[in-house]
């Protein structure tokens, strides 16, 4: 008994020392992400920027110039930037109502049994490896695209579409399925206390009311579309066109940098950087749309 | 030929004269009602009858079933999934639980609950909803009701020149009278309260209780209170509930006078919940 005392001390010290360290080492974990996101950004930054800093070439002809040939110094992206917004916006058409429908049918409308079956479906579709859906869409919808529609070349804006669409599922759904839950119940009760219908009280108060929620999960939806690479390769046929029908072959922004970059260097390989430049300043414009929906959703 | 065909009409005609007096027009009549919660029974062999145009209080300590059981009336407890319910509940000749028309049955039976749920939109919009929702597209209409109701809550002066603002911007009591004006908005027979003052102020209690006594004209009223000195106030019948029975139904002045079980005077006179 009289021994513990002094054993107490011992041990506090050494518990203070880990204390200290453990917090260190936390604040260091900590730092890692945003070291990795500093050197990244300034990496891409440095070496996108260098053409037009060093070397003469005009951002307006990057951004709006028509003809990508690396071999004769000529770099526009302008087809791709289209070929881009034109595969998000698809993707968010045929996405986000499948995706609000499910997310609404989740949570309002099937029962719990059904429910527990589809809900781990959805989240398991978020975990298959973007190669996949490429290969699948490689395999099954770009051959039946060309049998369907006739094409020479199932590899099309519409293809890319379709593979995104499923792509952005179980990001749309998942974040719209938490916004509609989190809608109190009692706005429910209220509606239907007014003689309302189940699917009037859906759309009239309950997904009103998980706008902000709903509107967060469309632009993280958007975010996956944008940035996905491997799938559209497979896909997309990265035809270097301004995509003007449906069954176009497209290249996308983040397409050329992949395919390119293995063999690029010089000019050229910064040319595909500031290509990321202009990608992620869309990923740094729909962040910033996000930052803005979720706080006045806090409101 | 005539007479054989309009004497037994004038008969009848002088019968329901003489047996619905409007005092004692039942508009409610419950008969064995028994409810489950999965296995769990929450109401028993509940019988009571609801007159036309009287304020009848539900009081009883908590989880008596007197929640339940108001619940019942628009078969809000449809909601809950596990429930079951056996007995009759009859409002206007028509048995609520053999109809599927819930629709109909929740504009007959208006519904205020225990906190304030307005939505959120516009005060205008809240009142507006639920004549919407049954078709109504008119503006002229619209704004007619939703004044009229307003007015029949007895907010439409502290809200008439921001009825275009947020509902949510209310206080508790007025957004309270608000839910009351939207379920008057849909020119119901009978209005369920459950504890609505159980959440606002002594004032703002005050207020609704007046305006509960202003609207027995028009409607019928069942009001769930934990408040005493509220149904007393406010009610012209008592029921008291205890563990999913009712004990005691009858006048209200002689539930707090004169009652006639000892349970209830024990609860009545709080010595107990």
């Amino acid at each position: 008994m009289s021994t513990l005392p002094v054993k107490r001390e011992k041990s506090n010290k050494r518990k203070y020392f880990m204390e200290k360290l453990s917090g260190k080492v936390f604040l260091f974990c900590a730092l890692l992400s945003v070291i990795s996101l500093l050197l990244i950004i300034g990496f891409v930054f440095f070496k996108g920027s260098k053409p037009f800093i060093g070397e003469g070439y005009s951002i307006v002809d990057f951004l709006f110039g028509n003809d990508w040939v690396p071999s004769e110094n000529q770099f526009g992206i302008f087809p791709m930037i289209v070929a881009s917004i034109y595969a998000t916006i698809g993707a968010l058409i045929i996405g986000v109502p499948v995706g609000l429908f499910t997310a609404i049918f989740l949570a309002e409308i099937a029962p719990k049994s059904i429910a527990k079956i589809i809900s781990p479906a959805v989240q398991l579709l978020a975990g298959i490896p973007s190669v996949l859906y490429g290969v699948f869409g490689l395999a099954v919808i770009v051959p039946f695209l060309q049998n369907q529609l006739g094409l020479i070349k199932g590899q099309s804006l519409i293809a890319v579409i379709l593979v995104l669409a499923i792509m952005m599922l179980p990001t749309v759904v998942t974040v719209a399925e938490t916004a509609i839950r989190a809608v109190p119940k009692s706005y429910r009760e209220g509606s239907l206390a007014l003689g309302a219908s189940q699917i009037g009280t859906i759309f009239k108060v309950v997904v009103p009311s998980a706008k902000s929620g709903i509107m967060t999960a469309v632009v993280l939806g958007m975010g996956r579309a944008i940035g996905e690479t491997m799938a559209v390769i497979l896909v997309a046929g990265n035809s270097l066109i301004i995509p003007t029908s449906l069954t176009d072959s497209i290249r996308p922004l983040t397409t050329n940098i992949a395919l390119e970059m293995g063999y690029a260097f010089g000019t050229h390989q910064e040319m595909l950087f500031a290509t990321g430049i202009v990608l992620f300043s869309f990923i740094l414009l729909l962040n910033f749309v996000l930052a803005r929906i979720s706080s006045k959703g806090g409101n | 030929m005539y007479t054989t065909i309009l004497e037994p009409k004038m008969v009848k005609d002088e019968k329901s004269t003489v047996t619905e007096t409007p005092e004692t027009k039942t508009k409610i009549h419950v008969e064995n009602l028994n409810l489950f919660y999965g296995e769990k029974q929450a109401l028993f062999d509940v019988s009571i009858d609801i007159k036309e145009k009287e304020v009848t209080a539900l009081i009883g300590p908590s989880g008596c079933g007197k929640s339940t059981f108001l619940r019942t009336l628009n078969r809000m407890n449809d909601l809950i999934e596990g429930v079951k319910i056996s007995g009759k509940i009859i409002i206007d000749d028509e048995n609520i639980y053999e109809s599927n028309d819930v629709i109909k049955l929740r504009t007959k039976v208006g519904m205020v609950f225990q906190k304030p749920n307005l939505f959120p939109m516009s005060i205008y919009d809240n009142v507006a909803y639920g004549p919407r929702m049954q078709g109504i597209k008119n503006k002229a209409i619209l704004n007619e009701i939703v004044e009229n109701s307003l007015r029949g809550a007895a907010i439409w002066d502290e809200v008439q020149d921001r009825l275009k603002s947020s509902a949510l911007g209310l206080s508790g009591g007025q957004q309270q009278r608000v839910c009351i004006a939207r379920a008057i908005a849909m020119k119901p027979d009978v209005i369920l309260m459950d504890e609505p003052t159980s959440a606002l102020d002594p004032i703002s209690t005050l207020k609704i209780e007046e305006l509960i006594a202003a609207m027995k004209k028009d409607y019928t009223i069942v009001i769930v209170t934990h408040n005493m000195q509220q149904a007393a106030r406010v009610s012209d019948k008592t029921a008291f509930f205890l563990n999913g029975e009712i004990i005691e139904f009858d006048e209200t002045s002689k539930i707090f006078s004169m009652p006639s079980d000892q349970r209830t005077e024990d609860y009545v006179t709080g010595r107990f919940g």
